[in-house]
């Protein structure tokens, strides 16, 4: 139990001024990003400055049994860094060094909080990039989105967070520090830890130390818009690029809600009565872009592209994305709240689970816009709601309930890379059955027996 | 209801707010402390919980909604377009309302409004400046505080005029042919402090034959008061300067301070919204107030004949009211680029915050600082002769951190680059 002894003890080892205990600063950590979850207070909020730190909080709480919530930079869309139990909100924005960048063996060393863009800005000094990037670059630290496996719009060609991680540094629920991995490209001592830790959302350990791959950055890139007025033929060009060996770093689709809300917005020039519209990015070599980008616009013509634009200039390219990005800000303009899902199909279903969402915001009476990143089956699947209309966020919730549905029932998964966090752990059992996620917890109860890290996340205890 | 006057005025800003936690990427206060109530989300929350009955006024809570430059960087990265500046001074606004004013801060706009007083004071200071304050050896740097008084002891203040700006004008600045006659408020900084800035802009004004009037009755502009929430205090003032500036008869009015210009754009209407006389003078002067900067370019246009050369590297700091403010950063850099022989050289981020912001350097005089050290490294990196910038708050800033970096760039306004220009083609 929380009592005014532990914050005594936690004062002691951290020093006062990474102790928050004031009322008017627990409210700040009640919340993340994620819309329609309950917001907790936490008893107190900590922000280790070093390994050592960490591994004193976690003896602290373990003799007095309060739970702890690793946190970063709280932008996980989850419900993942929130307290529901309260007790210690466990911050690592402080522990924000980049301790090593190793041009020769492309990778670099940094603690958990550093943010993602800061590393990128240190590793295109070298001429390298940190591929992963989702929309929250420029926010989210390096040790949540490794604990959310984050994806982001280049996940087609340069993978997830997970293709990214050689090593870590990690405090278990008991204390114990452990690390693994290295700099060498192949590895296979033991298990697989990186596997088990990366997307672990902070319910196993809390990552200290991060060793991660770098790669070359793409010297030409160059992009194209495609529009389509049946999404059909926008489903077929997505596969067919593909089966033509062009692998874009960003294939990205938007619904005809979502492109009539930006074009709404930002007056971009979209098409408004067209039924889908591709957002492509190629990049590498300039003679291979040379070579891919005619390719993909030869591709969308012969599957029915009623128009395409080829960017020419850096621009032209900007006003594409400028689209993509104002997807969400679009949509947020229409009402007060966003529930951002991310249910995710394989690729060649993506036209199916298109018209099952619209389906479904007929039968629910929302406004559903859907976009994301076609190429990897990737949708976000947004609804605008007004959190005030009790109605509304009850035909929400049933709304949700079958979009997951129909992502099973089409080979598909629930999260593709906001995490199950409080909210979609009820939906764990239809992807994984009963005994998988027995299996799942299995693990949990084998690392931290007693729930102490980010309880009510992912799995619970058995009732 | 405006923002001044009720809390539930903001509501419908907050349940823009979605907490992506987007305005992080931008918040000087945030990048410095590492804090969540730094954030504009973190306020923001702590608005709702307010307003929900959850949390109590407390001196704490006044405490974290001080943590703010007003800066608005949060505003222009937010998706959802929150306007944070609005929700901020309401909150500010309410504490007051309902924990009264901080002592220091109600002698400080007492003084402000009182202008007798505050002209007497400033002129006794300015005697005695050197009791209290140690002048800085070597050129005309101004003066460190010889006592903390909770300032800081590092904060490099301008010395105060002998005289001050107003007074040693006539009411009216004629010119043989004018084609226009403008009012000008000056604004404290001006008037007390920086009365080189106040010549240049009248310099440039009678320069493109236009008439100037510097009604004496005006005052301060009451920002300090209203981003404190002052309300009482700042109401007084704006309904004074409005009555100063309803009796002098100008065209339009002429501001070169960004507080200044928002105050008179955005803050009076506010303000008098329901009153039954001020309200509809505020709203006719908001039209017709320009920034200097502004009004040179889209207004008159100023004349590009008669520049002479001044040779000089010169690197542009857009003051946050200025820029997301009133969205004037173009016309600035325009006024630079004409002047023959200046060579425009841009730092990392001209529109980052400097940290001053007003009375925030006071309440929060390390914070402040620490926020000007990242701005004057990337000034330092531009290897340029001289800053320009747009507000006289921003240049008291910038000159105190450049001194203290031991840097040798001149602070300057736009506008007195652009005097200059002119008095060489004179010669
Ligand atoms: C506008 C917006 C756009 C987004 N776009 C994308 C996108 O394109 N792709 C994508 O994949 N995601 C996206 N996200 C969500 C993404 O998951 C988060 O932005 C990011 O991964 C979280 O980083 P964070 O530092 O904020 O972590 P937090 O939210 O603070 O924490 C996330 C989880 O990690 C755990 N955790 C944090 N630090 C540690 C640690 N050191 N050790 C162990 N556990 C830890 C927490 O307990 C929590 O469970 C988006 C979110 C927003 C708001
Ligand atoms: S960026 Fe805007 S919407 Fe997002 S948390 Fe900040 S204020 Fe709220
Ligand atoms: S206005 Fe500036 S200082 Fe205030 S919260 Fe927004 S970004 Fe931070």
């Amino acid at each position: 139990m929380f009592t005014t002894e532990v914050l005594h003890e936690l004062i002691k080892v951290l020093g006062k001024e990474n102790v928050l205990s004031e009322k008017e600063d627990l409210v700040t950590y009640s919340y993340d990003a994620t819309a329609a979850v309950p917001s907790v207070e936490p008893d107190v909020v900590v922000t280790p400055t070093s390994t050592e730190h960490v591994v004193e909080i976690v003896k602290i709480a373990n003799r007095y049994k309060i739970p702890i919530y690793p946190r970063g930079s709280g932008t996980n869309l989850s419900g993942g860094a929130i307290p529901i139990k309260k007790g210690i909100v466990l911050t690592t924005q402080k522990m924000n060094k980049i301790l090593e960048l190793d041009a020769d063996n492309l990778t670099a060393m940094v603690q958990p909080g550093v943010i993602i863009q800061d590393l990128n800005n240190e590793a295109v000094k070298h001429g390298l990039i940190y591929p992963p990037d989702p929309g929250t670059v420029s926010t989210a630290t390096m040790g949540g989105s490794v604990s959310e496996c984050s994806g982001g719009l280049r996940g087609l060609k340069y993978g997830v967070t997970k293709h990214y991680i050689m090593g870590m540094e990690l405090v278990l629920a008991n204390g114990d520090v452990i690390k693994w991995g290295g700099k060498t490209v192949k590895n296979v001592s033991g298990y697989d830890l990186t596997a088990l830790f990366t997307g672990a959302e902070g319910t196993l350990g809390i990552i200290t130390k991060l060793l991660v791959k770098l790669i070359p950055a793409p010297e030409a890139r160059k992009s194209l818009l495609a529009v389509f007025d049946d999404l059909d033929k926008a489903g077929n060009a997505i596969s067919d690029i593909i089966r033509n060996k062009v692998i874009p770093a960003t294939l990205e689709i938007m619904d005809k809600v979502t492109i009539g809300t930006v074009e709404n917005f930002t007056h971009a020039g979209l098409p408004t009565d067209a039924e889908a519209v591709l957002l492509i990015e190629v990049d590498g070599y300039k003679e291979v872009v040379e070579r891919e980008a005619p390719v993909v616009e030869r591709v969308c013509r012969e599957n029915g592209a009623v128009d395409i634009k080829v960017a020419k200039t850096d621009q032209e390219r900007d006003l594409i994305w400028f689209a993509r990005r104002n997807a969400l800000p679009s949509l947020a303009q229409v009402k007060p709240a966003l529930v951002l899902e991310d249910a995710t199909v394989p690729r060649s279903k993506i036209p199916n689970v298109i018209k099952e969402i619209r389906r479904i915001a007929e039968k629910y009476n929302l406004m559903i816009g859907t976009y994301g990143h076609a190429g990897d089956g990737n949708l976000h699947p947004t609804i605008v709601i007004d959190p005030r209309d009790q109605d509304e966020v009850h035909r929400m919730e049933q709304a949700v309930d079958e979009i997951f549905k129909a992502a099973i029932s089409l080979e598909g998964t629930l999260s593709g890379e906001h995490g199950i966090g409080i909210g979609k752990v009820k939906y764990l059992p239809l992807e994984f059955g009963e005994a998988g996620v027995n299996t799942i917890r299995r693990i949990k109860e084998a690392l931290d027996p007693n729930y102490l890290l980010n309880p009510g996340k992912m799995v619970t205890k058995e009732e | 209801m405006s923002i001044y006057t009720s809390l539930d005025s903001v509501k419908e800003y907050l349940i823009k707010c979605m907490k992506c936690g987007n305005c992080q990427a931008v918040c000087p206060i945030f990048k410095e402390t590492l804090k969540e109530v730094g954030v504009a989300r973190g306020k923001i929350s702590l608005v709702e919980r307010l307003l929900d009955g959850k949390i109590e006024m407390t001196e704490g809570l006044a405490d974290r909604f001080s943590l703010c430059t007003t800066c608005m960087a949060c505003n222009a990265n937010c998706p959802n377009a929150v306007p944070f500046d609005k929700i901020i001074l309401a909150a500010r606004a309410e504490a007051v309302r309902r924990k009264g004013l901080h002592p220091i801060k109600k002698v400080i706009f007492k003084t402000l409004k009182l202008q007798r007083l505050f002209d007497f004071g400033m002129k006794t200071g300015s005697k005695f400046q050197g009791l209290a304050m140690k002048r800085i050896e070597g050129k005309d740097y101004g003066a460190r505080l010889r006592f903390d008084v909770g300032l800081g002891k590092d904060k490099v203040f301008p010395n105060l005029a002998p005289k001050t700006f107003r007074s040693s004008y006539k009411k009216v600045v004629e010119v043989p042919h004018p084609k226009m006659r403008v009012g000008f408020f000056t604004g404290c900084m001006i008037n007390y402090f920086y009365t080189d800035m106040g010549k240049a802009v009248v310099d440039v004004l009678t320069a493109n034959d236009i008439e100037v009037i510097i009604p004496s009755e005006q005052g301060c502009c009451g920002i300090p008061a209203s981003v404190n929430g002052d309300i009482a205090s700042a109401k007084d003032m704006a309904k004074r300067n409005l009555q100063a500036f309803e009796n002098a008869g100008a065209d339009a009015i002429i501001v070169s301070c960004s507080s200044c210009g928002s105050a008179w754009k955005h803050s009076y209407g506010e303000l008098m919204e329901g009153d039954p006389e001020y309200q509809a003078i505020a709203d006719k002067w908001k039209k017709k107030t320009y920034d200097i900067n502004e009004f040179l370019v889209k207004v008159v246009p100023f004349k590009k004949e008669g520049l002479g050369r001044i040779d000089r590297k010169v690197t542009y700091h857009d003051p946050c009211h200025l820029n997301r403010g009133q969205g004037i950063n173009k016309e600035p850099r325009e006024i630079l680029k004409s002047i023959p022989g200046i060579q425009l050289i841009e730092m990392k981020e001209p529109g980052r915050c400097c940290g001053m912001a007003g009375s925030f350097s006071i309440v929060h005089p390390d914070l402040s600082l620490k926020i000007s050290d990242k701005k004057i490294a990337d000034i330092a990196g531009t290897k340029t002769e001289t800053v320009a910038t747009g507000c006289p708050a921003c240049r008291l800033q910038l000159h105190s951190g450049v001194v203290n970096a031991g840097l040798d760039q001149n602070v300057v306004h736009v506008i007195q680059l652009l005097a200059e220009s002119y008095a060489e083609g004179r010669k």
